[in-house]
């Protein structure tokens, strides 16, 4: 079994749906931390969920960088442990410098919640190892500011070494301009660390878990997970 | 009345009048200024003024309102026996109770749209979470003037940016409601919302300060100036000094409401809280006094103990704050310090005000002045009310006798059914509900777009369905009927998904309720909305009035909005509206009886009834419709006939089918009628329907009159028969209209065709609609 940790941040809001979805569909043990927590020993996976930490008054992610439990999430994956952030944890582990780049607000300007399309890339990373390569997966955005930027460098070594994980797409698995829903560049949807162990994604697999919800294709991203931990 | 005070305290008396210039903008009466002289058996001071000024307004008092909503039967009963809670409980078995309210926040959004519609989504949460439920849901029912007036696409922009604002954060799910634009709303836009809560019934929790000796602590954000009298602005008309009541509108913070959501759910766990109520209209006012009032106790509270965000502010100004995100507990003696600490944990302030006393007075001390001593009953529940007069109003007649044979049938239907799909009214919603999040919780099993949006409930079979409704033009028409429809509507879009009616909350949004025409639309809508909820069986179990909405230049339509929740026993068996597969039949299941002449009836037995007996296909039955006022800029005639026994059984006929899982989709005729409702089931299914009506009335009626109890389904030739046993049982209709299929809508009227389009074209005017208009295209 694998232990996973929903770290709970003042303004999370989807860390319940992230705890169900591991407790009820993955079937792995789950706990919630609070964000004042310094100790994560025991975890092998921590996910940053989605939500408006702090209110996200200042800029995404910006002031949940410094709560305590941010220090521990560094040292957890210095030392190998897996971490995803999804929407507001992906905004969280770019400003916490875990992952490159930024996500600044939509094209448009405006929240964008629907289903999207996302073609799994890297299918040998951590979080997408039980996709097949190429695979379209249909999984829910919800979201402000998702329109992920970096310098040129960082995205030329981004895609150099495949850490590009997600890509927004058509049914098809094109990655075209109308396919893109808040003008991330390259189209990218998730990526992950030089080390691989660190992930973030602005679609939310946990709200695509269960046929009832409309698509089971976010199940493939948790276990992704679960299968790396075991090798 | 006697004066109690602290030893040592000094007593501010006030022996002067009050003079009429001071407490008339209060929107306080000469009459009732004497009442509270009486009341009080002295002059009040200027505190006390502004507290019953707020409390006694109709906002908070239903001054006016209140004889009428006694038609309600719940409301009757709660306010002759055990009082009114906060929102009303309805039970799903299973032990869990959903909580329900709707509210307006119509004024505050015409002055500032975006803080006014963000604070109306804040403070219905907060009338949800104070019961002990989490809140699972909020719905919106929108009304805007054309976007053709740019002063209205900047309301309607920023009135769903700020629900989109304060809703996304506090993490509830947007999961429906309704948009609407007329005319008469330009000005006076109407922004209701509604929210849902879960809970066990045990948890519930109550607004009541019992135990004397018990601590009231506030707990929440600080308090400052912004919102004050904003219960008094909302009892007034809105005029060109309204733009100067800015201050009125109270500034929302959705992310210390998110910490307040799970502090107070957390803190009604430790058992410690024997009484909680959130602060909206008339803040600390209001709450001290209505808790205090319901547990027959009183209170007394001191002012400078209240954490402010603004320095200098006078107890006047502290006792009729608006200021968001705060609620008023009522804590067990001596365990203060714990209950504090959770609200500590989320970062929230949670500071002792005052205690609970046996004198059943409100007594509001500024350090250890008093400054305002007064009954608590007197201002939570003697607030005066008046039988106000009542009179049809002239315009009806001339509405009704319009001549509606003098329209001309149009030329080209393809044009109208596209003129229809792309009207604002009609056409998708997506602009709107992608701006929120509808998805978090993740229990939104049918997402918003279809018929009413559906929630499962974890942990069991179930889940719940949930819809607003209400056609202001019908109101217009015919108050009586087309509150009758809008309760009848809502149950259809219940019926559609599969679930069957168990509850309503109102919201009742009317203009000057001093105009007899006003009051007596008010009260026709009541009439009619209690008659048709008692029939369906689902009680009305909250609500809200929102009187004044009109401008020197107009009223708004009558419009009673209703909320309605429905349950589905079995998750799996939920219905949607779209077309599913080529090859399914499309059949009509209405309640009135096709035309004699079609061949394709399967039932041909008569049906009884008081009223009209044929199906009113003729051209009176394009009363009140989309299409006349889309195409023709018309707002005359009758509203459709409802015959409620009709539309009872045409849901029970649906809800059996759906149950025996015979239905592929199902959609209710509403705006825009037959045609439209077939159009959106090809758009949503993406594939496309060949049609043929028999009509013996111009297509136009037979295409797009609105007439009731019709529900449109699709399912495979297979289960025909199955079907029409389930007809024949309950006495309904059902006519074939044709077959899923192809990439074009086709239909014939009379072996006529008269429609076709290609599903793509209109798909992408029907989705793009809205979008195109914000453009300014």
């Amino acid at each position: 079994m694998m232990k996973f940790g929903v770290i709970q941040f003042p303004g999370s809001n989807c860390d319940q749906d992230a705890y169900y979805a591991v407790r009820d569909v993955l079937k792995q043990p789950v706990e919630y931390i609070w964000h004042q927590e310094t100790d994560l020993s025991g975890f092998d996976c921590i996910i940053l969920p989605g939500g408006f930490s702090y209110g996200d008054y200042l800029r995404t992610g910006a002031i949940a960088r410094f709560s305590p439990v941010m220090n521990a999430v560094h040292d957890f994956a210095d030392k190998g442990g897996r971490v995803i952030g999804i929407c507001n944890g992906f905004q969280i582990l770019c400003e916490a410098q875990l992952l490159p780049g930024a996500l600044i607000p939509n094209v448009g300007l405006r929240f964008i919640c629907k289903y999207v399309n996302v073609r799994a890339e890297n299918t040998g990373s951590d979080f997408t190892r039980l996709c097949e390569p190429g695979q379209v997966l249909r999984i829910p955005i919800a979201h402000h500011g998702g329109n992920y930027y970096a310098d040129p460098d960082t995205l030329k070594s981004l895609e150099d070494n495949n850490r590009v994980i997600l890509r927004y797409c058509d049914d098809e698995g094109n990655v075209t301009e109308s396919s893109n829903p808040n003008g991330s560049l390259n189209n990218i949807a998730g990526i992950i660390n030089d080390r691989g162990n660190v992930a973030g994604m602005m679609p939310h697999p946990e709200r695509a878990v269960e046929e009832v919800l409309g698509s089971t294709d976010g199940v493939l991203i948790l276990k992704s997970i679960v299968e790396s931990l075991r090798t | 009345m006697v004066v109690t005070t602290e030893p040592g305290s000094r007593t501010v008396y006030n022996t002067v009048p009050i003079p009429p210039e001071v407490y008339r903008p209060m929107s306080m009466s000469d009459d009732e200024y004497r009442k509270v002289v009486e009341v009080l058996g002295r002059h009040p001071t200027f505190t006390e003024l502004g507290m019953y000024a707020v409390m006694w307004s109709e906002h908070c008092g239903y001054k006016y309102s209140r004889p009428v909503l006694r038609l309600f039967k719940k409301y009757r009963e709660a306010i002759d026996g055990t009082g009114l809670e906060n929102a009303g409980i309805i039970d799903i078995g299973d032990g869990l109770g959903i909580a329900m309210k709707m509210e307006s926040h119509n004024h505050p959004s015409a002055v500032e749209p975006f803080q006014g519609a963000a604070t109306g989504v804040g403070g219905i949460l907060r009338d949800i979470f104070t019961m002990g439920a989490r809140p699972i849901a909020c719905l919106d029912s929108l009304r805007f003037g054309k976007l053709d007036i740019a002063r209205n696409r900047y309301l309607f922009e920023h009135v769903i940016g700020g629900i989109a604002f304060y809703g996304n954060c506090v993490g509830v799910p947007t999961v429906g409601g309704e948009v609407y634009f007329e005319d008469c709303y330009t000005g006076n836009c109407l922004v209701n919302v509604m929210a849902v809560g879960l809970m066990r019934h045990e948890d519930v929790a109550y607004a009541r300060a019992s135990g004397p000796g018990n601590s009231v602590m506030l707990v929440g954000s600080r308090t400052g100036r912004d919102g004050i009298h904003g219960a008094t602005f909302a009892s007034v008309e809105l005029t060109e000094e309204s733009e100067s009541r800015k201050s009125n509108v109270q500034v929302g913070d959705p992310f210390t409401e998110k910490c307040l959501i799970e502090a107070t759910l957390e803190a009604l766990k430790t058992g410690l809280i024997v009484g909680i109520q959130d602060m909206g209209a008339a803040g600390i006012t209001c709450s001290t006094c209505e808790t205090a009032a319901k547990a027959g106790t009183g209170m007394r509270i001191d002012v400078r103990k209240v954490p402010l965000r603004e320095t200098g502010m006078t107890p006047y100004e502290i006792m009729l704050s608006e200021s968001q995100e705060r609620m008023l507990a009522i804590v067990r003696k001596g365990h203060e310090d714990e209950v504090a600490a959770v609200f500590k944990k989320w970062g929230l302030n949670a500071v002792v005000i005052g205690e609970v006393t046996n004198d059943g007075l409100v007594s509001v001390y500024d350090g250890d002045d008093l400054v305002a001593q007064v009954p608590a009953k007197s201002l939570a529940e003697e607030a005066p009310t008046y039988e106000l007069e009542t009179e049809e109003p002239e315009y009806l007649a001339r509405v009704r006798d319009y001549d509606l044979s003098s329209i001309p049938e149009p030329s080209d239907y393809n044009e109208v059914l596209i003129k229809l799909l792309g009207a604002p009214t009609v056409a998708s919603k997506e602009w709107v509900y992608q701006q929120y999040d509808h998805m978090v919780q993740t229990n939104t099993v049918i997402l918003p777009g279809s018929d009413a949006a559906v929630l499962r409930i974890r942990g069991t079979k179930k889940a719940i369905a949930l819809v607003t409704d209400c056609n202001g033009r019908y109101c217009y028409l015919d108050p009586y009927v087309g509150a009758q429809i809008a309760v009848a509507e809502a149950a259809r879009n219940l019926a559609c998904t599969g679930a069957r009616p168990m509850g309503v909350t109102d919201c009742l949004n009317f203009g000057n309720p001093e105009k007899p025409e006003v009051f007596w639309q008010f009260k026709r809508a009541v009439e009619g909305m209690a008659d048709a909820c008692e029939f369906f069986e689902a009680p009305v179990v909250s609500g809200n009035v929102s009187f004044y909405n009109e401008t020197p230049e107009m009223a708004v339509y009558p419009t009673p909005v209703v909320g309605m929740l429905g349950l589905i026993d079995d998750v799996d068996k939920r219905c949607t509206s779209g077309f599913k597969d080529e090859g399914d039949v499309i059949v009509l299941v209405s309640g009135w009886r096709a035309n004699e002449a079609s061949h394709q009836t399967y039932s041909d037995k008569p049906r009884r009834s008081e009223h009209r007996e044929e199906s009113p296909c003729d051209i009176e039955s394009l009363g009140g419709s989309e299409y006349l006022n889309t195409i023709h800029g018309l707002a005359v005639g009758r509203p459709p006939i409802l015959d409620i026994d009709r539309e009872k059984r045409v849901h029970q006929a649906v809800l059996r089918a759906i149950d025996r899982r015979l239905l592929k989709s199902a959609h209710d005729c509403s705006d825009g009628g037959l045609a439209v409702a077939i159009a959106e089931g090809c758009i949503l299914g993406n594939v496309g329907a060949s049609i043929s009506l028999l009509a013996n009335c111009a297509p136009s009626a037979a295409l797009f009159s609105e007439t009731q109890s019709r529900i449109v389904v699709s399912l495979p030739a297979a289960k025909l028969g199955e079907m029409m046993e389930i007809i024949d049982d309950l006495q309904v209709e059902m006519t074939v209209l044709g077959k899923v299929g192809g990439d074009t809508l086709q239909v014939s009227v009379n072996d006529v065709p008269v429609i076709n389009v290609k599903i793509s074209e209109i798909e992408s005017i029907w989705r793009g609609a809205i979008a195109r208009k914000m453009e300014g295209a």
